[in-house]
């Protein structure tokens, strides 16, 4: 190091870099265009997807009234003579699969990070946390097999009635899949929430449980809620595993014994088959995209109003 | 207790101060405690008497235990991974470092205050009942008195009663302290322990904090951890300065900062050092 001061001082070599940077290219000028650029793309793409939705939607209402859409209680596009294009059954099926999965994962994912941010040693979140990433990882048609051969026939032995395939057990495993995203975000949220805020609960003579429950839980909902709200969009849009294990029969009704089909197992259904470009039911896929669309959105938005009416500031 | 009176070097009496104190009037009683965290030992042989109803402060040096000292007596300590303790600390006869005593009934009868304000992330009222709240009070009326009288009890009834409802964290970082020994007086404890209750204050919510201490001094027994000598000698009626662990000096604080005993308590007091 002093060989190479040499006499110079340290402000010398800095303006003599100095001059050198000035004299080179403008690169601080080209990095924000290319940033822009690059964040314009995912900005630009959601846009034409959306407007493709839209146009190609539209294109379905021509041949199809939006009374039928949504009111008509049968989803038959396959039939020749009697063609009906009601979105309930479909949107039923979604909902029964979506419903099971929140009944499964909110209570599970909720208690392990309550255990993981308020009970759990170093150690213990050390090695649990990664474990929720790896079944985070799973791809989700070994889910789909999964509910298919291990958790139909698992049922069928309680639930006599049950068929090979049903709501419940797709259900059940996409519930399995969102937990740990709930575990984990609500983890992170939970974990945030200041220490001085346990201390000044426990110096009223608090339990550990009451000061989790009363204390970290609402202080942390804003973030629980967004946790939920995006395991929900998760289940909503999940196409995998019903594909494989829920059937392909849209029915309107409340049974979750029975095959049903989701908004994504229809589009899965009609994307495999050799339905021609522009016939009604290639486009009645685009209506079913948006109506999906249309459902993910509101669960932002009411992510977002939740969030905010309760969120606990500190 | 006459006796190491007598040896008026001892170090129990310059520990215990010679005022008539007799059993029923000492609230804790602390016999020879250490605490190590680790292998760190951050108390050695502590011996200390707190009476009713009296502002005992404890002053010294960053690091000198003090911080520590006043956690053990609600046992917040525990907290802190790899504490251990050894000797004893009677509040009102029973030692609560006895793994008997149940860490919850000792903090509803000890309140603490903490250096830094920390409500709750909910309304003013809500933060005032929690307390009692939890405990079991569910009646919506004793709830409402209960969280009037605290907030009286804590001089901040005038500012935030048309404002119970509003977050917490919308008050002044005076007013968030004083709500916080509201929620503090709301289970009626019978000592209050402040650990530095207004380092993060600005002077004037310092005065009114002191104020409200003078006051509340007359209903319960406080402790007070102290970095402001000043503080210390203003709002006290006792005062122990604590040096690397130890107790150098426990007496009377009109005494403490005019002709203290040791001289390292001068030296503190002078600012020649801390």
């Amino acid at each position: 190091m002093a060989k190479e001061l040499a006499g110079r001082s340290v402000q010398e070599m800095i303006s003599e870099k100095m001059q050198s940077k000035r004299q080179g290219t403008s690169l601080e000028r080209i990095v924000p265009i290319l940033l822009f650029i690059t964040a314009a793309v995912s900005v630009l793409t959601t846009i034409g997807i959306v407007l493709t939705l839209i146009f190609e939607t539209i294109l379905f209402f021509n041949e199809v009234s939006l009374k039928e859409f949504l009111t008509a209680d049968k989803w038959y596009p396959f039939s020749e003579t009697q063609a009906s294009y009601g979105i309930l059954p479909l949107v039923s099926g979604t909902f029964k699969v979506t419903g099971i999965a929140i009944l499964v994962a909110v209570p599970i994912g909720l208690a392990a990070s309550i255990y993981l941010s308020e009970y759990a040693s170093d150690r213990a979140r050390r090695i649990i946390k990664p474990i929720f990433e790896i079944l985070a990882g799973i791809p989700t048609i070994v889910y789909g097999y999964f509910a298919l051969t291990f958790v139909t026939p698992l049922l069928i032995k309680f639930i006599p009635g049950l068929e090979i395939f049903n709501a419940l057990s797709p259900g059940i495993v996409i519930g399995i899949m969102i937990t740990p995203m709930i575990a984990s975000l609500s983890e992170d949220a939970m974990s945030s929430v200041p220490n001085a805020m346990r201390e000044g609960a426990l110096a009223l003579g608090s339990t550990k449980f009451e000061v989790a429950m009363k204390v970290v839980l609402p202080a942390a909902a804003s973030g629980i809620i967004a946790s939920i709200v995006l395991a929900v969009s998760r289940a909503i849009g999940e196409t995998m595993i019903v594909a494989v294990a829920a059937g392909s029969s849209p029915n309107l009704n409340w049974n979750v014994t029975g095959s049903i089909q989701t908004m994504t197992a229809y589009i899965v259904q009609v994307s495999q088959g050799d339905v021609g470009y522009g016939t009604t039911i290639y486009y009645s896929i685009y209506a079913v995209g948006m109506t999906l669309f249309l459902f993910t959105l509101l669960m932002n938005f009411i992510a977002q109003f939740v969030s905010r009416r309760y969120r606990e500031e500190y | 207790m006459a006796k190491t009176m007598e040896t008026s070097q001892s170090q129990t009496e310059r520990q215990t101060n010679g005022t008539g104190s007799n059993e029923k009037n000492i609230v804790y009683k602390t016999k020879e405690l250490n605490l190590w965290y680790g292998d760190n030992q951050a108390l050695k042989n502590i011996n200390l008497e707190i009476i009713e109803n009296e502002v005992t402060a404890i002053i010294g040096p960053s690091g000198c235990g003090k911080s520590t000292y006043i956690k053990t007596l609600n046992r917040m300590i525990e907290l802190i991974p790899g504490v251990r303790t050894a000797g004893e600390i009677s509040y009102r006869g029973r030692n609560i470092l006895d793994k008997s005593y149940e860490v919850e009934e000792l903090r509803t009868k000890v309140g603490m205050v903490f250096q830094k304000p920390n409500p709750f992330p909910k309304s003013i009222y809500e933060n005032v009942v929690y307390g009692p709240r939890i405990h079991g009070i569910r009646d919506k009326k004793i709830l409402n008195e209960i969280a009037e009288k605290s907030l009286r009890g804590a001089a901040i009834w005038d500012e935030v009663k048309d404002r119970l409802n509003q977050n917490a964290y919308g008050l002044s970082g005076g007013q968030q302290q004083r709500l916080c020994i509201a929620r503090c007086l709301a289970i009626e404890p019978d000592v209050i322990l402040m650990d530095e209750p207004t380092s993060a204050l600005d002077p004037i919510s310092t005065l009114k904090v002191e104020e409200l201490m003078q006051e509340l001094k007359k209903s319960y027994s406080i402790i007070i951890v102290t970095h402001n000598m000043q503080q210390a000698a203003r709002i006290s009626d006792k005062t122990a300065f604590f040096l690397n662990g130890e107790v150098v000096e426990f007496t009377k604080t009109t005494k403490m900062f005019s002709k203290p005993d040791d001289q390292r308590t001068e030296d503190y007091i002078t600012g020649r050092f801390g």
